[in-house]
């Protein structure tokens, strides 16, 4: 999707992509790959698009009242965020820049190639975010949020959460 | 309409079901997945009635009669096989369902494109247990053979044109069967040989006719919105 903002928009964009998200403050929205597009509609009237990482995340509604709250500080009284759908989000929308601090914050950042087809095999290691060795486990498809899988590592024995494919 | 409505109260009814693991699943790590699966079919049932109207008046204030979710998923949970067998028919058929639809030009497309990820590690997650107990001890390979042969009859239903569901259910039917077979296959168990649909199946959820354990889930879930409308956290 190629659209050309205007610096303004622009401006706006920043702002809006700077918001933490609120289940995983070490990265912004921009980092995430959420933040769609921001339009300028009028003189004091932005519309901004999200898309959501799973349908049922629940923190779209923390994510789009930050939002509205950083850009009614910078003055614009009107901030519409729309929920947008497609194309669907993907964990290859998330920047090298949030993979990097997901590793950080001691989250298995997710590897590219986003989500398989059909079932999913799990063949490329995954390396644990505390002491990097890639002799880890898979402990649950499912963790702390849907997003997240809970994996262990064999080497330090610490679980880990590893931010799957998707 | 009619559409939208069958595939959100499918999702929401499965939601509510494995809501209800909460606090009792075996083991911690099931807990939270079950929770999480519920969680993603929400967020799919919220969309879908969205289509039709007010998701909260269309969850909370519907009288039985008129939801149109298959029979499958308003089945009580049992035990844990029971649920691993209800979740092994439905996710199958809606990872098939909506890898079909995600290539249509329907209403339905984005959804579905965002949806059959998330289903893919529901469906990953049904046959990964459906192996492990099938495959596993006498106790567990038993009560997998009778919780897959209890729940086979309401999955007939599936495979019954929606108005509004563009997909070709004899070929859903087809790649449901295959994909099924080959997990219980997988898991030394024998696929149930009693009829699926006819007089001797059930199924009419579509149709606005339940089976007796819904009106009870339906009044556990709604009860509190009807007791204190409006309210909220």
């Amino acid at each position: 999707m190629v659209t050309t903002e205007t610096p303004l928009e622009a401006e706006f964009h920043r702002l809006a992509g700077s918001v933490p998200d609120p289940e995983l403050p070490v990265i912004t929205l921009d980092e995430l790959g959420v933040l769609r597009r921001v339009r300028v509609d009028g003189p004091d009237k932005v519309t901004v698009h999200l898309t959501p990482t799973y349908t049922g995340c629940p923190a779209i509604e923390a994510m789009s009242a930050d939002i509205q709250r950083v850009l009614h500080e910078r003055g614009v009284a009107d901030v519409s965020v729309v929920t947008v759908l497609a194309p669907a989000w993907s964990t290859d929308d998330i920047s090298d820049e949030g993979r990097r601090k997901l590793a950080e914050f001691g989250i298995a950042p997710p590897r590219p190639g986003g989500a398989p087809d059909g079932p999913v095999p799990l063949t490329l290691s995954v390396r644990c975010p505390h002491c990097g060795s890639t002799d880890t486990e898979l402990l649950s498809r499912f963790s702390s949020t849907a997003c997240k899988a809970l994996r262990r590592c064999v080497a330090c024995r610490e679980p880990f959460d590893h931010f799957k494919e998707l | 309409m009619t559409a939208a409505l069958a595939l959100g109260d499918d999702a929401l009814v499965l939601s509510h079901r494995l809501g209800e693991w909460a606090g009792h699943a075996p083991v911690l790590e099931e807990e939270v997945a079950l929770a999480n699966i519920a969680l993603d079919l929400l967020g799919q049932a919220r969309m879908l009635l969205s289509f039709v109207g007010d998701e909260d008046q269309l969850a909370y204030l519907r009288e039985e009669r008129a939801f149109r979710n298959v029979q499958l998923v308003e089945q009580p949970n049992g035990d844990f096989a029971h649920t691993m067998a209800r979740q092994l028919y439905f996710s199958v058929y809606q990872h098939l369902l909506y890898e079909e639809l995600a290539t249509g030009e329907g209403e339905f497309a984005d959804l579905a494109a965002k949806a059959v990820k998330e289903v893919a590690y529901h469906r990953d997650h049904a046959e990964q247990w459906v192996l492990r107990l099938g495959d596993g001890t006498t106790e567990s390979h038993e009560r997998m053979q009778l919780a897959l042969d209890a729940l086979w009859r309401y999955t007939g239903e599936l495979f019954e044109p929606v108005e509004g569901v563009d997909v070709d259910a004899h070929a859903l039917r087809d790649g449901w069967l295959a994909a099924v077979t080959s997990v219980v296959d997988r898991a030394t168990l024998a696929l149930p040989s009693g009829p699926q649909a006819g007089a001797w199946a059930a199924g009419a959820g579509r149709q606005g006719l339940h089976t007796e354990p819904f009106g009870r889930m339906l009044a556990e879930m709604q009860h509190l919105h009807r007791s204190h409308p409006g309210a909220s956290w």
